[in-house]
């Protein structure tokens, strides 16, 4: 008989075991094979240790090889005892007992270890990854004393192991670095989904989260430190951050290696006599750290080696997690970018969001929550890269739709439905009765909303809807309110509406829950839906600086060229020596080019770069000024005159009133800038007719003007009403600033807002109700509590360093002289 | 000899979904960006149209919103998207363990000149 080549396979794990059966499967007698495994036991599933860990399955289940499955194939297992040297010049593999063991081809499947993030108190006891049995029984010896624990990494695996945890009654905390989970597989819509699903289970979820230190006491862990100083208390700690190849073995070989060991398309390293395959390897650029590259290595490395060689290519890999109930699923490319486009579907009712993105009429990334049925199916389109072009407009809804021949239009399908179909399930409204209100003369979507209710609630069933519209009417269907911005079908009102009536309190709840076409938005919506959120829970919502536009995230307005120009507050336009000196100094101090006296009686100091802003804010802040908010969809200035005080003509005391109207609304976000002025008699030197509020006082009490515009299309004040005294004066403005701020469209000044609303319906809100001016202004006052905190003083405190400084600065060494 | 990469340290000084800035002595400023979903990009910070700083811009999705006159940059390519024209540099990175590293002759090429 001839002598069988010897195979010497480093790694018991999946792959290493694979590769044998994938072998032995073409040619069962050609090799004489020998397994060195580091774990004392057979092969076992290891993506399946999270349900082992969540008591779901068993050890026994997930083994892949028993023991008989290696005698039977003549293999010969040595478990525990692990390679420490291979000696490529005798081709031999030496063993930490000291075991040599020569080999003909040596096969490395020594899989990635866990990377454990370098932070004081890694090494506590308490503290374990997940990667193995070993980990699943430490981390089950924890769980059965109950108490907390914290999970750091929200990823799949981080996931998976905080999931388990929690069923075997541990209190769980993820900790997770970026600011949603899974941020590799999902986009942010579908993270938030699964965040928010994980908190209603009792999860703490922490994004944006940056471990400090791992705390101890009596000499095992007690708690995670954060870098904002947070500390959460755990009596076990779970590092799942990640996994980075081990090519400990390969290195100390000399073999070549990158990220992982360098591999061609046959897995063979920079040695012929060795392969190497799994997750250890780099194969054209990639590392995988999933299951199904796997297979395809293994298959590619077994034709080479008994040959009949075919090459691998890399793979697209797809994601699934395994926390049962929670269906989460993701394949390919869904970055977005340039040439692609991105099909939408959220159903809020049932908590599903789909996303697939195409590339020339070509599926190239899928996103699916909650309903993951189709998950095999775009990924089997995706594999293929077959040309979706044909069912592309009822790609979305999933197979059974766009493979359905005479359903592959989507108005088709909608057709197909019978008149008593449900199509509205919030408000139980059937295809017929949308069909009869249609008919009856509701030509448009809101229309239909408003006569049926069909869509009004929900939302999720405005496709079909719109698909009845269309199948009824053809060309006539008017389009309704003009939409927010392309990203959704809903208009400014509706979108303020929905945030009231469901409660939404974040800017990724609203995208879900109003079927946002973008995964998270444009320059347009953020802002308007930051201002709407703001605006609707005041003291509660968190502002998203992400979402302001750039002289709101910096505090100053940026110049063409790339620098600030800084405005102190100046009340009522009111200054003295110690607040211009303090100007002065500045101007010197920073070197400004330019200073300028404003139309709304301020100074403006200009050139100023974003590295000074803190510090320039400082030295006015010591000078007892604040933000002027030159900068804001805010409350801009109060102008005023001189008045009673010193003016001959002066009725009333019009810089006192202006003052105190400025120290009342200073700080409050508004949907576009606001400006008030008061003049102290009908000559109206501070031109009062041309604010967005206006006083102008009389001998017998104040007349209050609004809707004025000076600006690119002049427009006088309407009078709103008069009032005799200065607490009306100033109970007024707040209640018509606040009417302003709940119901005008981001970026609609009062003008357009008066023109497009009539003064007659602010008059209306205003005094339709003998208590509305006042319930208006509490809610005003009440909003201005958490508003009126100088910007400036928390920047010049440290507060968000990193909007000034840079990053670094890159110096040459060498630098061409002339 | 110079090394191939410049490394500028932990993708986390950059909060996910803005930039930040890195002068360059002698050559042009770099903005580096780091998406929502974590993907980093370096650009020149000048918007192709009037040299805007696109740095402080709205980063959404893999495009950036000039802060100026409201060009779309794509961060991917540097192309203004929609109608608008032009074309920003972009600075090849690679992220490793976190860190960000710029291919050096990109960074220094401008400076050189």
């Amino acid at each position: 008989m001839a002598l069988r080549e010897r195979l010497v396979v480093i790694g018991n794990g999946m792959a290493g075991c694979r590769a044998v059966e994938e072998i032995l499967a073409r040619d069962p007698a050609r090799y004489s094979v020998t397994i060195f495994g580091a774990e004392p036991r057979v092969n076992y599933n290891r993506i399946m240790l999270s349900p082992v860990l969540a008591g779901e399955k068993t050890f026994d289940e997930i083994v892949i090889n028993s023991a008989e499955w290696y005698a039977e194939n003549g293999i010969h297992l040595i478990a525990g005892d692990p390679v420490d040297h291979i000696d490529r010049e005798r081709r031999t593999v030496i063993s930490r007992s000291g075991r040599v063991e020569p080999y003909d081809k040596l096969l490395i499947a020594t899989g990635s270890d866990p990377f454990v993030i370098p932070v004081p108190g890694r090494e506590l006891p308490g503290v374990v990854t997940f990667r193995d049995l070993d980990d699943v029984d430490k981390m089950l010896a924890a769980a059965e004393q109950g108490g907390s624990a914290v999970v750091i990494g929200g990823g799949l695996l981080g996931l998976e192991a905080a999931h388990g945890l929690s069923l075997r009654g541990m209190r769980v905390t993820v900790i997770h670095l970026m600011p949603t989970l899974m941020e590799r597989q999902l986009d942010e819509a579908a993270g938030w989904l699964l965040k928010t699903e994980l908190e209603r289970r009792g999860q703490t979820i922490l994004t944006e989260a940056d471990t400090e230190v791992i705390l101890e006491k009596d000499g095992h862990v007690a708690g995670v430190r954060l870098k904002d100083g947070r500390e959460i208390a755990a009596d076990l700690v779970v590092m799942a951050v990640g996994i980075r190849p081990n090519t400990a073995l390969a290195r100390g070989a000399h073999l070549e290696c990158e990220r992982g060991i360098l591999v061609d398309d046959h897995m063979v390293t920079s040695d012929p006599a060795i392969l190497a395959v799994g997750e250890c390897v780099q194969h054209r650029g990639q590392c995988y750290g999933l299951v199904a590259p796997l297979w395809d290595m293994c298959r590619a490395l077994a034709d080479h080696v008994t040959d009949a060689p075919t090459g691998y290519e890399g793979s697209v890999t797809s994601t699934k997690l395994k926390v049962s109930g929670i269906e989460v699923f993701s394949a390919g490319d869904f970055s977005g970018g340039e040439g692609t486009e991105d099909v939408v579907m959220r159903d809020a009712a049932r908590g599903v969001y789909k996303r697939v993105v195409l590339r020339d009429d070509k599926l190239i990334g899928a996103v699916l929550y909650g309903d993951t049925a189709d998950g095999s199916w775009y990924f089997d389109l995706l594999k293929k890269g077959e040309d979706v072009a044909d069912i592309r407009d009822a790609l979305i809804f999933g197979q059974a739709y766009a493979s359905g021949g005479a359903l592959a239009d989507p108005n088709a399908a909608v057709a197909a439905l019978s008149d008593d179909a449900e199509i509205c399930g919030c408000n139980g409204v059937s295809k017929g009765k949308i069909v009869e209100t249609i008919r009856a003369g509701a030509c448009s979507l809101a229309a239909v909303r408003s006569q049926c209710k069909a869509s009004a609630s929900c939302g999720s069933c405005t496709g079909l809807v719109e698909g009845l519209l269309a199948l009824t009417l053809g060309d006539e269907v008017q389009q309704g309110a003009k939409t927010l911005c392309g990203c959704t079908s809903y208009s400014h009102d509706d979108v303020r509406r929905v945030i009231l009536e469901r409660e939404l309190k974040a800017i990724p709840e609203v995208m879900q829950q109003l079927h946002w076409s973008t995964p998270d938005g444009c320059a347009s919506c953020r802002p308007a839906l930051n201002y709407y959120l703001l605006c609707a829970w005041p003291g509660e919502y968190v502002d998203d600086q992400k979402s302001r536009f750039v002289n709101e995230r910096m505090h100053a307005n940026i110049q063409k060229d790339g620098t600030y120009s800084v405005v102190p507050r100046m009340w009522g336009g009111l200054t003295n020596p110690r607040e211009l000196r303090a100007i002065a100094d500045v101007v010197e101090k920073y070197d400004a080019p330019m200073v300028k006296v404003t139309g709304g009686q301020r100074l403006d100091i200009f050139g100023i770069r974003k590295e000074d802003l803190p510090a320039v804010w400082a030295d006015l802040n010591a000078a007892g000024m604040v933000s002027g908010h030159a900068y804001g969809k805010s409350l801009r200035t109060v102008k005023t005159c001189v008045g009673s005080e010193w003016c001959r003509f002066g009725t009333q005391d019009s810089t006192g009133l202006g003052v105190r109207i400025e120290q009342m609304t200073w700080g409050s976000w508004m949907p576009h800038k606001f400006k008030i002025a008061v003049s102290g008699c009908p000559r109206n030197c501070a031109e009062a007719t041309i604010k967005d509020f206006g006083v102008v006082c009389v001998d017998s009490g104040y007349e209050l003007h609004v809707g004025g515009n000076g600006g690119m299309k002049l427009r006088g004040t309407d009078l709103l009403c008069k009032v005799a005294t200065e607490a009306g004066a100033l109970e007024h403005c707040a209640a018509f600033i606040q009417l302003y701020r709940e119901q005008a469209h981001y970026l609609e000044r009062t003008a357009p807002w008066i023109e497009r609303v009539g003064l007659d319906h602010v008059k209306a809100s205003l005094f339709g109700d003998p208590d509305a001016v006042r319930r208006y202004a509490a809610r005003f006052r009440f909003s201005q509590q958490f508003m009126q905190d100088d910007p400036w003083a928390q920047r010049a405190a440290g507060d968000r360093r990193d909007l000034h400084s840079h990053l670094g600065e890159v110096r040459p060494l060498t630098l061409e002289t002339i | 000899m110079s090394p191939l990469w410049l490394d500028i340290g932990p993708a986390s000084q950059i909060e996910p979904g803005s930039a930040r800035t890195l002068p360059v002595l002698g050559g042009e400023e770099i903005a580096v960006f780091h998406t929502v979903r974590g993907e980093v990009y370096a650009l020149v910070n000048k918007c192709p149209h009037k040299q805007g700083p696109l740095s402080q811009g709205i980063v959404h999705g893999d495009s950036v919103t000039c802060p100026l006159h409201n060009y779309r940059i794509s961060l991917r390519t540097g192309e203004a998207l929609g109608d608008d024209k032009g074309c920003t540099p972009t600075i090849p990175l690679k992220v490793e363990a976190g860190r960000i590293f710029l291919l050096r002759k990109a960074v220094l090429g401008r400076a050189a000149a």
